[in-house]
């Protein structure tokens, strides 16, 4: 009796453990929506309708809120994930396609895709306190663990500027492979990556001397090298591990962070664009764009484990504890 | 500051009104994607301390083509996009002065340009006729629509292209089930009667044929192509110039990004980006792109970088597209679009290649006639 009470308590504690659910968020490019789910179950809470093409998706640090950019809509619709709903928005933001917040939670970062520039706005006003002018098409969006440096990229341009967060003026310009999609600053701030669509490659910056330290290359057999192209980039937790997103691949390459060599590259759904890690840090979420579904890669075994469907032409991912 | 040097050098050719009023009749396509390619180019530049200066050089339809290159290339440009048709277009590379230039040409699709006409200086941005027919080609096979009738003009494009239909059939193991050819004379854009008679005049031209699938239709010159849709003998798709059309670009296409580029030529033009705005748009950005990689502007360096393995210019066709070195025509995915929307993208899913799928479409190198003289 006491032996079967101790495993149930055992079962009882080890699964509260690991049935801690996160709720995660993705952007439906098509259909003007973000999908809520649970991390565990991965059923549909609720369907948020927001403005028109949303694609860029951002947490903020204290989990109250999440940014939603509406490209065709100008603005950004900001969702209370109490409530699940659009709590408000901010207007006058022309043609958000990607945003970032910084890690103080203070201010937003928005890439204005049509009118190269970047809007930046503080967050509890809502107020846009400044824009960068950049180079044409402007996408990745990247601020410094310090918080003194934004990075910027311009598919057009194949630039990944790098801004001084107090005065907004561009200090120093990169010049990365064809069409850079996600800029991210590794845990330390040491390194910005910056991903390369066409170019195919991620380039990792020292962010010191904002030089090329590696431009890392994915070789993956069977796969034609004009399909591999690098669009989001997420760091595991302990920042061992880096999770590319390869689009037209259909795969996520893992590449060690220390040697800056791809490990292997995990099989999800068509036309990946952007992931989140679960805030335990055990899984994560791939948006991927052609097949209208989001695969869960167990992060231990790098397998995928499910995919489940979500809205059409999902995008961008958020997760919540 | 660095300075780019291109001479965008053209013609205002007598060029047929477009058969559809819901067309503009344009005159400045290409310059105006130039243009927007330029402000591209200097928005981009600068950062990094590099601008470029294009110049507009556009004669009357009967302007002395040769006298005007001479100037150009006596005040030292050897960057040039050329808007000229083929005559033209190989009168001015074959110019002493222009054998070490670039000349991108945007405007031909001839295949003989790229064959036995080819020439060392003269890189082709546009698809060529072989490569329009391979992609609607690959699209009929995908799709098991297998016999075709074959309708074309008799004006010298016309015959290219249909060289090239003829060709693809071949390729894909489709059959030309019936072959005709239409002429009509009557030019007016607009009348206040004909569509009785159009309605007549395409039935008649369409039936009596054997079992068909599809009408191919080649018509350059928008004579009768658009009639033929819904007025055929038999209810049949129709493809080829009109109908289905095999281009660079195309109002429909919003993938990779290409809606951006739409949005900013519109915004710059108040009007739609044709295909040769686009193809004009590109040349300035492989300039652009060939300085921005290489820093040099002397046309040694850049003409270096464009023939490398490294160059792989993005231009809103999801993969990068780069010259096939046996003909110096560009490698490219092809847009598939129906009169109101995009239908599909060619190379279809399923033509392979051993180097790269885009080059399942035109003459491989096994098969040019190509060669240059060194």
């Amino acid at each position: 009796m006491r032996g079967v009470l101790s495993i149930a308590f055992f079962a009882a504690l080890l699964s509260s453990q690991s049935t801690h659910a996160a709720t995660l968020f993705v952007t439906n490019e098509r259909d003007n929506t973000v999908t809520v789910l649970d991390s565990l179950t991965l059923n549909i809470k609720k369907i948020i309708p927001v403005g028109a093409r949303p694609r860029g998706i951002v947490i903020t640090p204290d989990h109250t809120e999440i940014f939603v950019c509406a490209g065709d809509d100008d603005k950004l619709d900001v969702i209370d994930t109490k409530t699940l709903t659009v709590s408000r928005s901010i207007p006058g933001v022309p043609d958000p396609e990607l945003v970032a917040i910084d890690p103080a939670g203070l201010r937003i970062y928005a890439a204005n895709e049509e009118d190269s520039q970047i809007t930046v706005i503080d967050r509890a006003s809502g107020k846009i306190v400044g824009t960068v002018a950049v180079g044409a098409e402007p996408e990745g969006l990247a601020i410094s663990p310090d918080l003194t440096t934004v990075v910027g990229t311009s598919e057009l341009a194949a630039m990944a500027h790098f801004i001084d967060a107090k005065t907004l003026t561009i200090e120093t310009n990169v010049l990365v492979d064809q069409r850079p999609r996600e800029a991210q600053f590794t845990q330390d701030g040491k390194q910005v990556w910056v991903s390369a669509e066409v170019g195919g490659t991620v380039s990792v910056i020292d962010a010191q001397t904002r030089k090329i330290i590696k431009k890392i290359g994915f070789d993956i057999p069977g796969v034609r090298a004009e399909l591999i192209q690098p669009v989001g980039i997420v760091f595991s937790l302990d920042g061992k591990q880096a999770y590319v997103a390869l689009s037209h691949a259909n795969r996520i390459a893992v590449v060690d962070t220390h040697t800056l060599v791809p490990i292997t590259y995990v099989l999800v759904g068509e036309r990946p664009w952007h992931m989140a890690i679960d805030p335990n840090g055990t899984k994560l979420y791939v948006a991927n764009g052609n097949t209208n579904d989001l695969t869960v890669i167990d992060l231990r075994s790098l397998r995928p484990e499910r995919s489940v469907p979500v809205g059409h032409l999902p995008w961008g991912v958020a997760a919540m504890p | 500051m660095k300075h780019l040097r291109v001479v965008y050098l053209g013609k205002r050719y007598d060029e047929p009104p477009p058969l559809s009023l819901l067309d503009r009749s344009l005159k400045d396509k290409g310059i105006v994607g130039a243009r927007v390619g330029a402000a591209d180019n200097n928005l981009n530049g600068k950062f990094v301390g590099q601008e470029t200066d294009l110049t507009e050089d556009i004669l009357p339809a009967d302007g002395d083509i040769l006298a005007e290159a001479k100037k150009v290339f006596a005040a030292g440009n050897q960057l040039i996009v050329a808007d000229l048709e083929a005559k033209d277009l190989l009168a001015v590379a074959d110019l002493p002065e222009a054998k070490d230039a670039i000349i991108l040409d945007i405007r031909t699709s001839d295949d003989e340009l790229r064959q036995e006409e080819c020439r060392a200086n003269v890189f082709h941005l546009a698809p060529s006729y072989a490569m329009r027919a391979d992609a609607l080609g690959q699209f009929l096979l995908y799709k098991r629509w297998q016999r075709w009738f074959l309708i074309h003009g008799t004006q010298p494009a016309d015959l290219e292209y249909t060289a090239a239909v003829k060709r693809a059939a071949a390729r894909f193991g489709s059959r030309i089930v019936a072959e005709r050819t239409y002429t009509y004379n009557a030019r007016a854009r607009t009348t206040d009667t004909g569509h009785q008679q159009t309605e007549q005049q395409m039935a008649l031209l369409t039936q009596s044929v054997p079992d068909y699938d599809v009408i191919f239709v080649v018509d350059m010159d928008e004579v009768f192509g658009e009639y033929l849709l819904f007025n055929s003998f038999d209810p049949r798709p129709v493809v080829g110039t009109q109908g289905l059309i095999a281009v660079a670009w195309h109002r429909s296409f919003e993938e990779y990004a290409g809606q951006e580029m739409q949005n900013r030529f519109e915004r710059f033009a108040h009007r739609v980006m044709t295909e040769r705005d686009y193809e004009g748009w590109l040349a300035l950005h492989i300039f652009g792109e060939a300085m921005l990689r290489t820093g040099a502007t002397d046309v040694a360096t850049l003409r270096q970088y464009v023939l490398s393995d490294e160059f792989n210019i993005a231009a809103y066709k999801g993969v990068g597209l780069s010259f096939r070195k046996w003909d110096l025509q560009l490698r490219q995915p092809i847009l598939l679009a129906g009169p109101r929307a995009l239908i599909s993208i060619a190379p279809i899913e399923g033509f392979l290649h051993p180097k790269y799928l885009t080059d399942s479409l035109g003459y491989d190198e096994p098969e040019t006639k190509c060669r240059f003289a060194h």
